[in-house]
């Protein structure tokens, strides 16, 4: 189970309450969480990522563990820590944003 | 300030940069530093005067070459490019020199009243320019505090978003001074650089006493900035951006507190400043005279300033236009203007 946590107006807008639990198929990477978390809240399309592109919206960051993780490429491997609920995948309003 | 006649003042354009100006005589002419008015602006071999608005990063060998990159909008590496002044701070004895906080973040001074300027780039070279990433503003260098106990020598600057730094050999080396601060928006929330700092302030006669409004969070330092523990206390939100010190009260604080950092507007619609007389912690809200219903105005980091007198006058200006005054310490408040553009810097000067 991967443990996702969004930025407080996306959690409105999707009628999110806490964080997020989410089963991905496979190695979990950050496409295949995003893609989960699309599925299950189609209302966050866009919002993280740009709808044809899929890159990550400039004042948003990835974190996970102490690391930003926001220039990692999309398929690459989450860190294990994520990847066994121990850890959240953090989605970060940058501080540029507001 | 050391000569009362003597202002410096600047608009900003995206179209052409900032015109510094300078006033000799209290603010009634302004010319360009190193350029009178009625002077022609070129050289007579035709080389532009211009030196006064010329803010140049050092990139010298001898300096150590400061830093190459900063962290930009995106999260990726940018080299570090000019962009405006934010604050223009006088020093405390000499009337010629002034130091400049500029956006991207550095600190530049001029010793010849305006005429030129430099970096001081100990503050970049330092190390840990590569984790600075701007603000929502900007990254810019915005506050800067000359210790009155120690002119010449201990220097503090604040930038959005790496924190606040502290040189000691007046702006030669720097060291960053964040211990205690916690941000959620940087990978590691107790990182030594990356917060976002909005102001800070001090009273001249307690300078090691650093009174700070992080973007969340009100936060003191009784060491000279070593470390800083949260005086937020009951404040309804911590959110906010200018701070001030009463002019004759080294425990008397003022904020003004908004929503959040994606609502940049008074909570309820009812705008308040609040003050604490206890060096945090334990404040209240100053409403008198302030609009208490659909007010919807922000109030920046350079916009609010206190007097010398002996009741303590406060003023604040909006992103709304009005400059609020208070001639009693903040009892009660009236607006002095009301129908500016967005006001940016509040500064007062009192005339003896």
């Amino acid at each position: 189970m991967i443990r996702v946590i969004l930025p407080a107006h996306l959690r409105t807008l999707a009628a999110i309450d806490n964080e997020v639990a989410l089963e991905v198929n496979g190695r979990p990477t950050q496409r295949s969480v995003l893609d989960a978390l699309e599925l299950r809240y189609p209302t966050l399309r866009g919002t993280i990522r740009d709808h044809e592109t899929q890159k990550r919206r400039p004042f948003l960051r990835f974190f996970a563990c102490e690391e930003d993780l926001s220039h990692e490429p999309p398929d690459a491997p989450l860190p294990d820590a994520v990847v066994s609920g121990q850890e959240p995948f953090l989605i970060i309003g940058s501080v540029a944003g507001g | 300030m050391v000569d009362p006649n003597r202002l410096y003042a600047s608009q900003s354009s995206g179209w052409f940069g900032q015109i510094i100006q300078r006033s000799d005589d209290g603010g009634k002419t302004w010319h360009q530093p190193g350029t009178p008015a009625g002077e022609p602006t070129t050289t007579p071999d035709g080389s532009p005067k211009g030196e006064s608005n010329k803010f140049v990063y050092d990139t010298s060998v001898k300096t150590g070459k400061p830093l190459t990159t900063h962290q930009w909008y995106d999260g990726t590496q940018h080299p570090w490019e000019f962009k405006r002044v934010w604050h223009l701070e006088p020093s405390l004895t000499d009337p010629d020199l002034v130091y400049a906080g500029v956006e991207d973040a550095a600190l530049f001074c001029t010793r010849d009243g305006g005429k030129t300027w430099g970096e001081l780039s100990g503050l970049r070279g330092h190390g840990t320019g590569p984790n600075w990433a701007p603000g929502a503003g900007g990254m810019g260098l915005h506050t800067i505090l000359l210790d009155p106990k120690d002119p010449g020598g201990r220097i503090y600057i604040a930038i959005s978003a790496a924190g606040v730094f502290r040189s000691s050999d007046a702006g030669k080396t720097w060291k960053p001074i964040n211990r205690g601060l916690k941000s959620n928006y940087i990978p590691d929330p107790n990182a030594e650089v990356g917060h976002c700092v909005h102001r800070i302030a001090m009273h001249p006669t307690r300078p090691n006493v650093l009174y700070m409004q992080k973007h969340w969070d009100v936060m003191r330092s009784d060491n000279a900035g070593e470390s800083w523990y949260e005086v937020s206390g009951n404040l309804p939100t911590d959110f906010g951006f200018p701070i001030e010190v009463h002019a004759h009260e080294p425990e008397t604080v003022y904020v003004v507190p908004i929503k959040s950092d994606s609502e940049h507007y008074p909570l309820d619609g009812k705008l308040r400043v609040y003050r604490s007389r206890t060096g945090g912690n334990e404040w209240e809200a100053l409403t008198k005279g302030l609009p208490q219903r659909d007010c919807y105005v922000n109030v920046l980091r350079d916009a609010m300033a206190v007097d010398a007198l002996d009741s303590c006058g406060v003023y604040f200006g909006t992103t709304g236009g009005q400059v609020y005054a208070s001639a009693n310490s903040g009892d009660s408040w009236e607006a002095i203007v009301h129908d500016l553009p967005p006001i940016f810097s509040v500064e007062v000067q009192t005339l003896k």
